[in-house]
């Protein structure tokens, strides 16, 4: 099984959000904190202390009407990679609790090793780690519905996306079973992914030719959140509207978009 | 009563007013306490900290009384290192002052992790690309550093100056402080510096983010830098604070002054390293990321460039100037306005490079957050004061810290 391994061509997971199909509905989030058994309270007025592994952002073309125009962004973690692997939060984790997985691309969190120092949180410019101010209660009938692959995280440690990865575990188990040493694309999709009623979301290795989000990402409506920063984010939006694009980043007045992105491509 | 403890040739107040002036900080230490067991107990959901300031008010006092506990290193560093043997009469003080300022830093770090039990993992799965991870060890290691030094100064005191073993291991220890004190200073440049790491690492926040030489970005330089220059400020003006309460002057001019002259070539020398490092990165590495200097610095209530004035001209330059030309710094008011300002001038930058990195929005449709903390977080950053000058008034009352005290107060 390891020489298979060995022989098997690095994945990098990724996702592709299609910003002209997403209507700011939200399934995307309660699927989510559904499938994640993310944490809620009673009173979630406080939104900066509210755990929520996908935020849906809403920004605005700031013209007056008629010419207003709305945009819903989806945020997830982005799973950087940085420059080989060096992502924002995984290099300054004093405590190796976080983790970029070259096999997968995807940025771990390690709840019982994470003591708290909330330092990835500081590091993150996109916001999508979250601490957990207090213990995690659930109501005691809601208890019966937590995701049973997914431990929950105790008060005091860092939590955040990590691509719904008890599901790929689950599906290299199927796999496995069946004596297959990879899996097909459909056998490993994100809960988001499968819960946006408008198919905004697509879910898959963007090493893989033969996966939808490869020919995605490629498309001249793809961009990335921050990729200025060198962030090298697995997370790209598709828009067909400028002010969209020019809002996923920072830039200069007067900066010309396009020789910008080249540039950092 | 205790008059056994206290050290020969020197007066100190009756034991009836030094306690009630232990009882009076107690209280103060006690709430602090309170918050702290309330932080522990319950969570950090004591604090107003939240999801944008995963870093706030204790992350500052951290890095400010570090920085301001610099005096310690950079003193022992001249005394010992470079030999300046005037040093001797103000070293002690110094040490102390460092050893309170790192303790303090310790227990504010413990209060301040989500998980205080696991603080071990720090050291037990160390990522050795983390500044953070240098912090803890360089930091311990040299509180440890900082705990040898002191400990020949207790081993002075009158009683247990008698006791044969006692007096002869304060002796030997003495003897090898140079050595001590070398690694001090090693272990505290270090530390110094990636505690300015913490900042100038997160490529993600263009606020903080700084190029630099191998590693280290150029904020690893500027700390350490700025804690040698305004360390021994701080460690001035609680010598003089001192002073003042005792009402005895106890360190004699020639020692200040000199400590005073080379606090004004540091800060001189740190405010030219500064103002080029803002300039590059505000007409460089910023504008490289998509952003203005003046994107920091507008559309929230509090962090105008009012701030950058301050730190750099009104608590850098300034004081600078001040230290370096002899007939100033002679002046004792201009002397005290001017250690003062240093003083808050590091604690002002390590205010910036800690809250406003956090407040400061880097996605393009995120807004500016704003934070102030709760009384539990308050209390818990004033209970090192609280502790400090406890740990102070034991000291000064029955060890021999200041080595001038008894030729400046000869009591009749």
């Amino acid at each position: 099984m390891k020489k298979e391994h060995n022989h098997m061509k690095n994945k990098k997971f990724g996702m592709c959000i299609d910003l002209d199909k997403c209507t700011g509905c939200g399934s995307c989030m309660v699927a989510c904190m559904s499938e994640n058994n993310v944490p809620f309270r009673e009173d979630e007025t406080d939104k900066r202390k509210s755990i929520t592994w996908m935020k849906v952002y809403k920004i605005t073309n700031n013209l007056s009407f008629p010419d207003t125009e709305v945009c819903y962004i989806p945020r997830p973690c982005m799973h950087c990679e940085g420059h080989d692997g060096h992502s924002p939060c995984v290099s300054v984790c004093p405590a190796t609790a976080t983790d970029y997985d070259m096999s997968t691309g995807i940025v771990s969190q390690i709840y019982t090793r994470c003591f708290g120092c909330r330092y990835c949180m500081g590091a993150c410019p996109y916001h999508a780690r979250y601490f957990n101010w207090w213990d995690p209660v659930w109501p005691a009938e809601m208890e019966k519905y937590l995701s049973p692959d997914v431990s929950p995280r105790m008060r005091g440690v860092v939590e955040k996306c990590n691509f719904c990865y008890p599901r790929y575990q689950r599906a290299l188990d199927n796999a496995y079973n069946d004596g297959r040493s990879d899996i097909d694309e459909d056998e490993y999709q994100t809960a988001c992914t499968q819960g946006c009623p408008a198919g905004a979301i697509t879910f898959g290795d963007l090493n893989n030719k033969s996966h939808a989000v490869y020919k995605l990402k490629k498309s001249h409506r793809a961009f990335r959140l921050l990729e200025r920063l060198g962030t090298n984010p697995k997370v790209y939006y598709l828009s067909s509207k400028e002010w969209v694009h020019r809002a996923g980043d920072n830039y200069l007045e007067g900066e010309n978009l396009k020789n910008i992105k080249k540039s950092h491509h | 009563m205790d008059s056994a403890l206290i050290p020969k040739g020197v007066k100190r107040c009756p034991l009836p007013v030094f306690i009630l002036g232990i009882v009076i900080i107690g209280i103060v230490l006690l709430w602090g306490v309170y918050a702290m067991i309330l932080c522990w107990l319950k969570g950090l959901n004591q604090t107003n900290m939240n999801d944008y300031y995963g870093f706030a008010l204790w992350i500052w006092a951290d890095l400010a009384i570090i920085a301001l506990g610099g005096g310690a290193f950079f003193t022992g560093l001249l005394r010992y290192i470079f030999g300046l043997d005037e040093l001797k009469n103000i070293i002690n003080y110094a040490v102390l002052i460092g050893f309170i300022c790192y303790s303090s830093a310790l227990l504010i770090l413990a209060i301040d992790v989500g998980q205080p039990l696991r603080s071990w993992f720090i050291f037990w799965h160390a990522n050795v690309h983390s500044m953070l991870t240098e912090v803890a060890f360089c930091l311990s290691c040299y509180f440890s550093v900082l705990a040898i030094e002191y400990i020949p100064l207790i081993l002075e005191n009158r009683q247990i100056d008698k006791i044969p073993f006692f007096h002869h291991l304060g002796h030997n220890m003495h003897k090898i402080m140079a050595v001590f004190a070398a690694t001090g200073a090693f272990l505290s440049c270090f530390h110094q510096g990636s505690l300015g790491g913490v900042a100038g690492v997160l490529y993600g926040r263009p606020f903080a983010y700084r190029e630099g030489l191998l590693v280290w970005p150029w904020t690893f330089f500027l700390f350490t830098w700025s804690a040698a220059a305004c360390g021994p400020c701080f460690t001035i003006l609680i010598t003089k604070i001192t002073e003042f309460i005792t009402g005895k002057k106890l360190v004699k001019d020639n020692v200040i002054d000199l400590l005073a002259k080379i606090s004004g070539w540091m800060l001189g020398s740190y405010m030219i390293a500064k103002i080029v490092d803002t300039i590059y990165w505000a007409m460089v590495t910023a504008p490289s990321l998509g952003f203005t200097l003046m994107d920091f610095y507008k559309d929230n209530p509090f962090y105008g460039i009012w701030i950058l004035f301050v730190e750099i001209v009104i608590c850098g330059i300034l004081p600078a100037v001040i230290l370096l030309i002899p007939k100033l710094r002679q002046n004792k008011l201009l002397l005290y306005t001017t250690i003062t300002l240093a003083s808050i001038g590091v604690c002002l930058n390590r205010w910036v490079m800690v809250l406003q990195v956090m407040a400061a929005p880097v996605m393009s449709f995120d807004t500016w957050a704003m934070y102030i903390p709760s009384w539990q977080e308050i209390a818990t950053t004033i209970l090192p004061f609280a502790y400090g000058a406890i740990l102070i008034m034991i000291s000064f009352r029955y060890l021999p810290i200041f080595p001038q005290e008894k030729e400046l107060n000869p009591v009749e």
